[in-house]
Formats: C-alpha cells, structure tokens, sequence
C-alpha cells in the first residue's frame, strides 16, 4: 500500500525512517533508493507524488519499497494486470536480475504465459490446496491447465468467421468527466455492429471502465449513443439505466461482486438485479418468488452453476459460479446489445472456456457484443475488431488479422504512429 | 469451492444461542450489580418474573409495553434494511400522537369502526411525515440521517410541548394536555373483552393495538421481502454501487424506507394515545423509539425475531417495576440500570460473543463432517 499524498522517497521510507527528525534520514534514504534504482534498472523521480505517477509506475514504487528494505524474497501477486507487455517484459527483466542476486521471487499469477515465461518452479494450486508442484522446463501450458482445472481444457476456442449486419451500438463524441472533475473518456467515437465482437484494450485505468459504465447507464456522459438508431440521450441517473435495459441492452459488469450481485441475497434474487420490475416477475403488488426462482433454476442449470441451488447466498458461490449467475441473467434475455466488462476476472480456467464459448454462440446468434478486457489473450481470442484506449482516448483500431501483441502493446503504452 | 465467511452458521444459532448467551450474560452482571446494593440476586430474578408474567394483569402490561417496541423495533429494522440507522422513532412517535389525537378530537361523535383506520392512517402519516425530512436531508442533501433524526427527536419534543399548551390544551384546565376523547373512539380493552367472558384480568392498558402490532410484523415482513420496492431497498442497503447498476434510485428508495419506518414508530401513538390515555399529554413516549433499536438488533431486523425481542424487552419492563415494589434496596433507578445492561448486551454487544459461537459450531460441522 502507498500514501498517495506522499513522494515516492517518502513512501519508500515510511516506516524505518530511523531518526526522529527526517533531515539526515531523507538524504541518507535518497542516495540509496538512487543506488537500488541504478542495480535494478528502475528509474523513478523520488520526489514525484504517488498519485500523479501512472499505475504502472506506483508498481515500481511497492517493488522499491520491498527492495529498501532488504527483501530476501519477493511475492508478487498478480503483477502484470496493471502493465501493457512491454511494460510487463521490463519487470520480468528486473525479477530475472533479482534471482541473478541469488534471491527469491515468489509470483502469484493466473496467466500462464507468465509462467512460462520466467518461473524455474511452479506449483499449483485448487480449492485451497496444493495438487502440485512441477519444474516449468517439464512442463506445459495445457499441461498446468489441466492441473488447475482438474480435467482436460480447450485454451482456445474455435471462432467461425463472422456475419456482421447492422449497426447496433452508434456512439460518437462520448465524454466522460468523473466526479472530481478529470475527464476519463475523450471525445470517444465508434460502432458496434450486430454478430460482431468489439474489443476494447488497453492497460487498466486508461478510460475502459468508465466507457463501459457510461454506456451502461452507471455514468454521466456527454456525446451521443445510438442503439438501433435511437437516441439514449435525455434520461440520466437511474432513469438511464432502466431506459437502455428496455432497449435491451445488457450488463455484464467489470466488478461482478459489488455492481453485478449482491453478496447476502439469495441467488435467485440476484438473479433479477436490474430486472427487478420486469411485469414477468411481479404481480400487482407482490413478486412472484416462486416463478423467481424456477426462472433462476432453469438459467443456472443451462449455464451449469454449481451448486444448482437458487436458494444458496450469493456470496457463497465461488467466483466463476458467481459469473455464470450473471451471464446468465444478461444472455437469457435475449439482449440485442452486450456489454461485457472482464468476464473472465478471478474465474478458474474451466470456466473461462466455458465463457468465451458462450460469448461466441451470442455473436452466432446475430448479437452486438462490446467487450472490455485487460487480458491481451481474450481480445485476441474473441474479437473482431480491436480498439486500444490510452488516457481516455481510442489511439488505434485493428481487425483482428491484423493485430499481433506487440502492435496493440505499443498502442496501449500511448505510443503514436503505430498501426 | 463455496467460501465459508464467518457468517456462514446455521440460522438457529444466529437467531436463538447468540441472543440467549447475550442474556445470560447480561443476567449474570445483573446479578452482580444486585449483590453489590445488597440484595439477594435470586429473589429479584424471581420477582422479576413473576411481575413480568406470573398473573394476568401482569402479562396484560408486558403485552402492552410489547406492542410498543414492536413498532418502534419495526421501524429502526425496515431502515436498517436501507443501510439507514433511524435514531428518531421517539420523534416520530411523538409526532404520531398529533395525528390520532386531531382524528379522536375531530372525529368524537364518528363510529369506532371508521375513526379507528383514520386514526391509524393519520399516525402513519404524522410519523412518516416526521421522518420525511430527514430522510430528504440525507437523500439529497447528504446530511447523516443519525445525527438529523437525533435532532428531529429534540424538535419534536420542543413542537409537542408547543402544540399542546398553547393549542390543543382543554380548555380551563392547568395540566399541559389535551381535551378528553370522546368515549366512543376509546379503543376496546382486552380487560372489557375478558370480562365479557367473565374473567377478570385486573386494569392492564392492553388493546386493540396489540392486533395492529402482529398485521404490521406481516406486512414488513411482504413488504421487505416479497415486493420490488422491499428488494430496492435492501439492494440500497446491501451495495450502492449494485443499486447504480440496476438502475435503482438511491433517493426514491432512502425516503420510502424512511416514510415506512417513520409511518411504524408512529403507531405507538394509537396504543398509547388511543388506547390508553384518551387524551394528548406530554413527553408520553419515554424512550420507547429508542428500545426499538434495541428490539431490532435483538430481533435480527426480522420480524419474527422483533416479536420476541419485543415480548422480552416487554417483560423486562413490566417485571422490573415489580422488584421496585418487592426489594427495597432495588430502587426505581437501579431498575432502569438492569435495563440498560440488558439492552447493551442484547443490542449495541451483539456481536461480542457471535465470532466464538460461530468458530464453536463451524468445529463441531467440520468434526461432523470428518
């Protein structure tokens, strides 16, 4: 964790300052966090303040931290969800010269290309406990795969070619101001068009979050969004997100347990959040539970949630499960847009393959598909088009045949006159 | 796979042993407390229970002060399905009053039967009324919904005392009330209904209100549970970012919880103003909206659970005026202090003992299960 109103020097002493006035400790501090920058190759202003520095960076700043501090072993956990390839090749370099120093690095990652990539050890875990532990040379993905799981998976799913018909989401010159003033989506503009899938990538925290949000009715926004030609504009608040689920357009939100569930509701309730005045489940006065509840049985015996029990808290669901309850409740409703935010988040591989299946049989069926994803290997498996954000910005598009990881990894990291 | 959090025990246990351990405890400190003024503990518990139901008058009194801390233990439970900590049940409870006593001072020559859903609506409607404003404030205002409705308890006090001196007060009389009712909108008396079948119960204030009572428990119960709005307000309750996301209004559903909660507290006033006084006084309410966050935190905001808590709290308040009378050395102060212990443990320490219950009855499943 950082102070975000703290220097980085001061965050990287905070704790052993060692003296209790800070003047001959800072300058004591400075030259040694300049001497571990220079070994490790991890340049940083020691006097920026944290919250102007990019996530990225505010990353090097916690590896510093455990540097200063002598670490022996470094536990990472989850490191590259915040950094484009590059970006992520760079740490990698750094962790290799970290163990080139006769030091541990621990790294706690689901991605396992990552593994791969620079583990010389690899032990894998499932339902809380160890099921085993392998040298990576021996190894392999599909391998590893089938150890988390616990059966055999498909990594990568087979995609038809697509038959796009019209256009079905129109936005043009979407801003997006958050509460404390700071634009998050500039002058935004794009289509989506019925049996495709658009990707949108880019390094978290670039302006994809709040894009979603807004179309989805969560955000203001100024600009203009179309579904099948009509104008969304005018509503806003609570109004607006009922107005664009009336236009069938659904949801899958980035945070499914704070925004697409509600952890103590029982999970047949969860399953109308947002639908919860749809005439179908409601009598005059009354909610019709039992028809509630048949309703969430049939979606989550065709989307096989497991333990298949609508009766069951929500929150005690695991998290692919969880998912499923949410996918469920925004694909059976025949929608003739989806917006889907990080639908693989926290969710086991199975279930991953399960998803994107899924995904694909709606662009199948003639759907609009938006989808925003920080994993590089999703777009790329199940997009069409591929758009890359970068401060709020769309800096580039690609078909898919012709996006690589580099290209869209420049893209990502904002630099120009790529693509 | 399914994560166990530690709220994961069986219902009974949540609903039965974590309020019984609080009230041992808090029995055994009583008797502490009664050991220390020099008195025997065990006399005073059996004082306790017997002037809390040991005859008919006294059961009569225990239901009567039950009735009451049904609707204030109602209202706190129904906001605090919204995430909303109602501190004015006092208030809107005092408030409530004006509404019945204008209805029963308007209306004295109407029959029973239509002055009573009139009056009962008017208590609603004054209660709710009271709790509108703030809960406007705390939509859209931002301004906490605690600290205005602590306020509005103290301004309906002062706008009480107001309305009854210097308006509703009879007329040539010295004593701050209103006129007498008329006989005819009295509420029936359970002693009346009692002696009709020849049983003579004593002179407890019990009534119709009672009734009342146990249709409000069931229309909560509808109403959190089993219609949209209910589910609007506990998503409000449970995540405001999943209320967002559903496209749910925030400010709709704050001030609908607070009318209804607002609307319960101020049926007390037809128990106590209808049903018993007969006429507007002051100060009637003596703390009876802040028992029900008590009965509400004891009762697991269910309305089941109120029930009891509210027969509990009920007896606890009948049977403690009875050791005043039997043990002299427990005065009428030292009876309020026993209240208050119990009120803490039960209330504002529930959780002091759940996480130990909880880690004794997740071993025994796991031992069961092995």
């Amino acid at each position: 964790m950082l102070v975000d109103d703290f220097t980085v020097l001061e965050n990287v002493m905070l704790g052993i300052e060692g003296a209790p006035l800070l003047g001959e400790a800072t300058a004591k501090a400075r030259t040694h966090l300049a001497e571990l920058s220079k070994s490790y190759g991890l340049e940083i202003d020691p006097n920026a303040v944290i919250h102007d520095l990019p996530v990225g960076l505010q990353q090097r700043v916690e590896i510093l931290k455990a540097l200063y501090r002598g670490a022996e072993i470094l536990i990472l956990d989850e490191p590259t969800a915040v950094l484009t390839p590059q970006e992520a090749d760079q740490l990698f370099l750094m962790l290799r010269r970290f163990r080139a120093l006769g030091k541990t690095v621990i790294l706690i990652t689901h991605k396992l290309r990552e593994i791969m990539a620079v583990t010389d050890r690899v032990t894998v875990m499932r339902g809380g406990a160890v099921v085993a532990t392998v040298d990576t040379a021996s190894t392999s993905r599909e391998q590893l795969a089938e150890m988390m799981v616990g059966r055999k998976v498909l990594l990568r799913v087979e995609k038809a070619p697509a038959t796009v018909g019209g256009v079905v989401l129109d936005v043009g010159h979407l801003d997006v101001i958050d509460g404390s003033g700071v634009a998050r989506v500039k002058d935004v503009s794009f289509t989506v068009r019925s049996g495709e899938i658009v990707g949108i990538a880019g390094v978290s925290g670039n302006g994809q979050s709040e894009l979603l949000e807004a179309l989805a009715g969560m955000r203001r926004f100024t600009g203009e969004v179309l579904v099948n030609g009509k104008a969304v504009t005018g509503a806003h608040g609570h109004a607006l997100a009922r107005l664009l689920r009336r236009q069938r357009v659904s949801h899958v939100p980035e945070d499914r347990q704070r925004e697409g569930l509600v952890g103590p509701f029982a999970a047949n309730e969860s399953a109308i959040l947002g639908y919860q005045d749809d005439p179908a489940c409601n009598g005059l006065i009354l909610m019709d539970r039992r028809k509630i509840v048949s309703r969430c049985q049939s979606e989550m015996q065709s989307f096989d949630v497991r333990p298949c029990n609508p009766g069951l808290r929500t929150a005690a669901f695991s998290g692919g499960n969880q998912q499923k309850i949410v996918l469920a409740r925004e694909m059976e409703r025949d929608p003739a847009l989806l917006l889907v935010g990080q639908p693989t988040r926290g969710v086991d591989i199975g279930a991953i393959e399960f998803i994107h299946r899924r995904l694909l049989e709606m662009r199948a069926a003639g759907k609009a598909i938006l989808l925003v994803s920080v994993e590089l290997d999703e777009i790329l498996a199940l997009a069409d088009r591929i758009l890359v954000m970068f401060d709020g910005r769309i800096v580039g598009e690609l078909p898919r045949a012709e996006a690589t990881e580099a290209k869209l990894g420049l893209l990502m990291a904002g630099v120009e006159g790529h693509a | 796979m399914a994560a166990s959090s530690p709220t994961d025990i069986p219902r009974w246990v949540d609903y039965l042993v974590v309020p019984l351990v609080n009230l041992v405890v808090a029995l055994l400190l009583t008797g502490v407390v009664v050991i220390a003024v020099g008195a025997n503990p065990l006399d005073a518990l059996q004082s306790l229970a017997f002037g809390a139901v040991g005859y008919p008058e006294a059961i009569g009194f225990t239901l009567y002060y039950a009735t009451n801390f049904i609707f204030t233990g109602l209202s706190v439970a129904v906001a605090f399905h919204a995430g909303l900590f109602n501190i004015g049940g006092e208030g809107q409870a005092y408030v409530g009053g004006l509404g019945v006593a204008l209805v029963c001072l308007g209306l004295g020559s109407w029959p029973l039967v239509i002055v009573f859903p009139i009056a009962v609506a008017a208590a609603a409607i004054f209660g709710a009324a009271w709790a509108f404003i703030p809960a406007y404030l705390q939509a859209k205002r931002g301004s906490h919904i605690v600290i205005t409705t602590i306020m509005f308890n103290f301004i309906a006090a002062a706008l009480m005392t107001y309305i009854v001196v210097h308006v509703l007060i009879a007329p040539g009389q010295q004593a701050p009330r209103s006129s007498d009712f008329a006989p005819g909108v009295r509420l029936p008396m359970a002693k009346d209904v009692m002696a009709a079948f020849g049983i003579d119960i004593g002179e407890p204030p019990l009534n119709l209100s009672s009734l009342l009572a146990i249709v409000a428990c069931v229309f909560v119960w509808l109403f959190i549970w089993h219609t949209r709005w209910g589910y609007e307000i506990r998503t409000v309750g449970h995540s405001e970012r999943a209320a967002r996301y559903a496209g749910i209004s925030r400010t709709r559903a704050i001030i609908l919880t607070m009318l209804v909660s607002g609307a319960l507290s101020g049926l007390v006033a037809v128990n106590d103003i209808m049903g018993v006084h007969h006429y507007l006084p002051v100060g009637w309410t003596g703390g009876v909206g802040f028992v029900g966050i008590a009965v509400a935190l004891m009762g697991r905001n269910h309305p089941v659970g109120i029930a009891m808590a509210a027969l509990l709290f009920g007896a606890l308040y009948q049977g403690g005026s009875e050791i005043a009378f039997d043990i002299p050395q427990i005065t009428k102060e030292m009876v309020v202090v026993i209240q208050g212990l119990v009120i803490l443990f039960c209330g504002a320490l529930e959780n002091m003992f759940k996480p130990q219950i909880a880690v004794l009855f997740r071993r025994r499943a796991i031992a069961a299960a092995a």
